[in-house]
């Protein structure tokens, strides 16, 4: 019972970096209809900045911290005018391509200038942890199912309760209409790029002291998104979270009681099975297509 | 002796060069190859090198089959590669089968592995496909790493044998030469195969190409399956040509080496898998120095990747053919295109379609409600009513884009209800769309075979015969002019008219259409009634839905009316239209109102 218990703090833990990367997913996936396969390595270059600042040149936690979020605004600006905004009235082909071919250059680009050594980064907390009852209770975990709570709270009130978030969601609904009402559509999407990079730089930052940095936690962290956000149901914002909670429950039990090689191997099996039995996800509805 | 026979039979000059020349010059040109790969002086490294790019080349050419024909992607090539190779490694090294047996096994297995991947998500949208295949890629290099016992872990397998006949390097070149030339013409025949058009009109366009008859889950399903196994069979070649394979060499970074080969060479046609293939296998190796700093050639592959779609979608062959396609045009048919002949179908039942209680309610909206009509046989029969009356919800209902809610549809007395649209159109369903769709990177006469090799449309499988049937309904509609013309350079109103031919083709119990007259000039709408008047005359069954009161009025004998969901009139087209009732609904004024009127 204490091991349940200890793996369900962990697995929660786990599974809040998966929401916050899940989330970037569905931000993107309801303002172009695309689904953005670097946004795993948002996650990985924003850690690997963490790396060059904290660790390699020493500054203080919170200074790189900033930095590290700087450069992840930066790069998700960028991501939008090199590759999403040129290809915007292509099919989606074409931009699930380019996403990929993004997320391929950027992770071996990282690759080539630091080479192929995972890194450690440091907890934001020096104490490492706290004993309650029968659980152990690691202070990063604690941070990162901290910070989540806040960045879900905070972006239901900017989505419901701020002109700016309403004029997201109305680009997210329908562009064409949106643009008509003077709202500027190339904008909100550049800001929904910015947005979810942030939101993937730190779901990175967060999960580099429990894993190593390494080049490969991006493709590793995306993968496991992307099935959180199916098994929520594609493009729910709660279902993104739930999603991602309940990804990483089963994946920490898995390791602990099935195999920990195949850890990796359990975010699939869940994925095939909700593809095959129900492909709407939990909370998802399904769209028929119109003639 | 078919062959033989093929060239005896007297085949007019349809298509320059025709398809024997080209085939005889295929066959010339890979035979020369496999002499060149046997008898040239090639050293061992440039053997090694021709042997990757003929392997690799082969598994390429899956994607051409899958991206550049079918629209679907696969971001796990590397992994159905792999099955082969460990399939002929593990196989011959460890279990001491023929290499023709490994080989065939490790083939079956892709085959298998990836017909079950592509069932599990093809369904669902592209998005789904690449991630599920990425999954896929991750989980088969975790068991070739941690599955020790089986496949030797990171150590990989060695003393890999080739068949007997090929165990000298010449020899073994010569036998990747014959395969990638088979699998090549193959590949290159494929797009105008029934299997090869259905995959590009799946590509163009998934609800046009259901409603022409094509199941779409199913093509897709085969266009992924043969690009697994064509992945398979060029693993099984590559883990012969270099004895020992380990995991790296199949990981999701091979897979996207693939890609970048198939996209930059262009994906549209084997040869520019070729093309793509053999510069991605020799620019590294030449500029070796890109492979001393682990990442940085692939990181260039990543940027290729993003300014090839940016700036050269159809890659290097794509580009090149922009030009020769000047040099090589078309000759003109050898005879006029034939009379259409639609047969109006054999009499099974009284009315041609059967509607009862109909109803399709989205939520709390009752769009369609308990409506029931019935079109009798060679009869031109309106469905009309105000927007939002649910003419155009009922149309989907019938063609079985939607699921009703409640009701019955029976089609020349066959109960449809419960069919997907391509088996409707089996049934002797064709249609048109309100908003044109037609297959785009098509000309008009690929368009209009597609809707002539309906299923259950009986041409017997001569290509000839469907050409024949295609530029008759061509002909019908007066566009056979311009049969080999790419469908964007045609206005808005003739692509109207191709749609039209395109389910004419098929020769159709039914024949449904979906606003035709919107969006035509004055001009075109009087030319679409004299069309319309002629398809009548042929005996053919027709429901229009339609705003156009003059076009309705002028064409269909019988009208039936929906206001809000329900039936408000049915009847004889004169009658109806002095409706109170439908008047009303049109015009919005009180029905003694209108009547005094």
């Amino acid at each position: 019972m204490d091991l349940v218990l200890q793996l369900l703090f962990t697995g929660i833990g786990i599974g809040a970096v998966y929401a916050l990367v899940a989330l970037g997913f569905v931000l993107i996936f309801r303002a172009t209809n695309v689904v953005n396969f670097a946004q795993g390595e948002f996650s990985m270059v924003a850690a690997f900045i963490m790396v060059v600042f904290a660790v390699d040149l020493g500054w203080p936690y919170w200074l790189s911290f900033i930095v590290s979020l700087g450069g992840m605004a930066l790069l998700g600006a960028l991501f939008n005018l090199g590759v999403y905004y040129p290809l915007r009235n292509r099919s989606f082909l074409p931009v699930i391509i380019a996403t990929i071919g993004a997320s391929i250059f950027l992770a071996n680009s990282v690759l080539a200038l630091y080479g192929p050594q995972p890194q450690v980064l440091q907890g934001w907390f020096d104490t490492p942890g706290i004993q309650l009852g029968p659980v152990y209770l690691d202070s990063q975990y604690l941070l990162i199912i901290a910070v989540t709570i806040v960045l879900v709270a905070f972006q239901y009130w900017f989505f419901e309760h701020t002109l700016l978030g309403k004029k997201l969601q109305a680009t997210s609904q329908d562009k064409e209409m949106a643009s008509l009402i003077g709202i500027p559509v190339s904008a909100m999407i550049m800001l929904t790029f910015v947005y979810s990079a942030l939101l993937g730089g730190i779901a990175g930052i967060l999960v580099a002291p429990v894993l190593f940095v390494s080049i490969q936690m991006g493709a590793t962290i995306a993968l496991k998104a992307f099935a959180a956000t199916i098994i929520g149901g594609f493009g729910d914002v709660a279902g993104a979270i739930i999603g991602g909670l309940a990804l990483g429950v089963i994946e920490t039990f898995g390791a602990a009681y099935i195999s920990v090689p195949y850890k990796d191997g359990f975010a699939f099996l869940v994925l095939v099975a909700f593809l095959i039995f129900r492909p709407q996800g939990l909370f998802g509805e399904r769209v028929a297509e119109k003639a | 002796m078919s062959v033989a026979a093929e060239a005896a039979k007297p085949a007019p000059a349809r298509r320059f060069p025709g398809p024997l020349a080209g085939a005889l010059a295929y066959m010339a040109a890979a035979a020369l190859a496999m002499l060149a790969a046997v008898f040239l002086p090639f050293d061992d490294y440039i053997l090694h090198i021709l042997v990757e790019t003929a392997t690799y080349a082969i598994a390429v050419f899956g994607l051409t089959v899958v991206l550049g024909l079918c629209g679907q992607i696969n971001l796990a090539q590397a992994a159905f590669f792999g099955l082969g190779a460990y399939a002929v490694g593990l196989g011959t090294a460890d279990l001491h089968l023929s290499f023709w047996l490994a080989l065939a096994g490790g083939a079956g297995i892709a085959l298998v592995m990836g017909a079950c991947l592509g069932m599990s998500t093809l369904r669902l949208g592209g998005h789904y496909l690449a991630m599920v295949t990425i999954s896929f890629q991750q989980i088969l290099t975790l068991v070739m790493i941690n599955w020790i016992a089986v496949t030797h872990g990171p150590d990989g397998v060695g003393n890999i044998a080739r068949p007997a006949w090929f165990s000298s390097g010449h020899g073994y070149l010569g036998l990747c030469i014959a395969a990638l030339a088979l699998v090549g013409y193959l590949v290159w025949r494929l797009p105008e195969t029934k299997l090869g058009r259905s995959m590009r009109a799946v590509r163009d366009n998934e609800l046009a190409a259901s409603v022409s008859g094509i199941d779409v889950y199913r093509i897709k399903v085969a266009a992924f399956a043969l690009c697994a196994l064509l992945g398979g069979i060029g693993g099984g070649l590559f883990a012969g040509g270099f004895s020992y394979v380990s995991p790296d060499q199949f990981s999701f970074a091979e897979s996207i080496v693939f890609l970048t080969m198939a996209l930059l060479g262009g994906v549209a046609s084997p040869i520019g898998a070729l093309i793509g293939t053999a510069l991605l296998i020799v620019l590294p190796e030449t500029l070796r120095f890109l492979k001393s700093v682990p990442g940085l050639y692939l990181a260039i592959y990543g940027l290729a990747v993003i300014l090839i779609i940016r700036f050269m979608p159809d890659g290097i062959w794509g580009f090149v053919q922009v030009y020769l396609r000047r040099f090589m045009k078309p000759a003109a048919f050898a005879r006029s295109a034939p009379e259409l002949v639609l047969v109006p179908a054999k009499l099974e039942a009284e009315s041609a379609l059967e509607v009862e209680g109909l109803s399709k309610h989205f939520g709390g909206l009752k769009a369609v409600d308990s409506v029931s009509f019935s079109v009798r046989r060679g009869s031109v029969h309106a469905l009309i009513g105000p927007n939002g009356s649910g003419k155009t919800t009922t149309l989907n209902v019938l063609s079985g884009l939607y699921t009703p809610t409640a009701g019955k549809i029976a089609l020349d007395g066959h109960d449809v209800t419960a069919l997907p649209p391509h088996a409707r159109t089996a049934v002797g369903l064709g249609r048109t769309f309100q908003n044109i769709r037609l297959f785009r990177s098509m000309s008009a006469l690929d368009n209009v075979v597609i809707g002539a090799e309906r299923p259950g449309h009986d041409l017997g499988r001569i290509h000839a015969a469907l050409v024949d049937q295609a530029r008759a309904a061509l002909a019908f509609v007066g566009l056979e002019g311009r049969a080999r013309d790419p469908i964007t350079s045609f206005s808005y109103g003739h692509q109207r008219l191709i749609e039209i031919a395109r389910a004419l083709a098929g020769n159709p119990t039914l024949l449904l259409l979906d606003e035709p007259a919107a969006g035509l000039n004055s001009t075109e709408k009087v030319e679409l009634r004299g069309l319309l008047k002629r398809i009548a005359g042929e005996g053919l069954t027709i429901l229009i839905i339609d705003h156009d009161m003059a076009l309705v009025s002028d064409v269909a004998e019988h009208i039936t009316v929906l206001n809000f969901g329900r039936r408000i009139a049915d009847g004889v087209a004169g009658e109806v239209l002095r409706n109170p009732d439908v008047i009303a609904a049109y015009l919005g004024a009180e029905p003694d109102v209108a009547h005094r009127a």
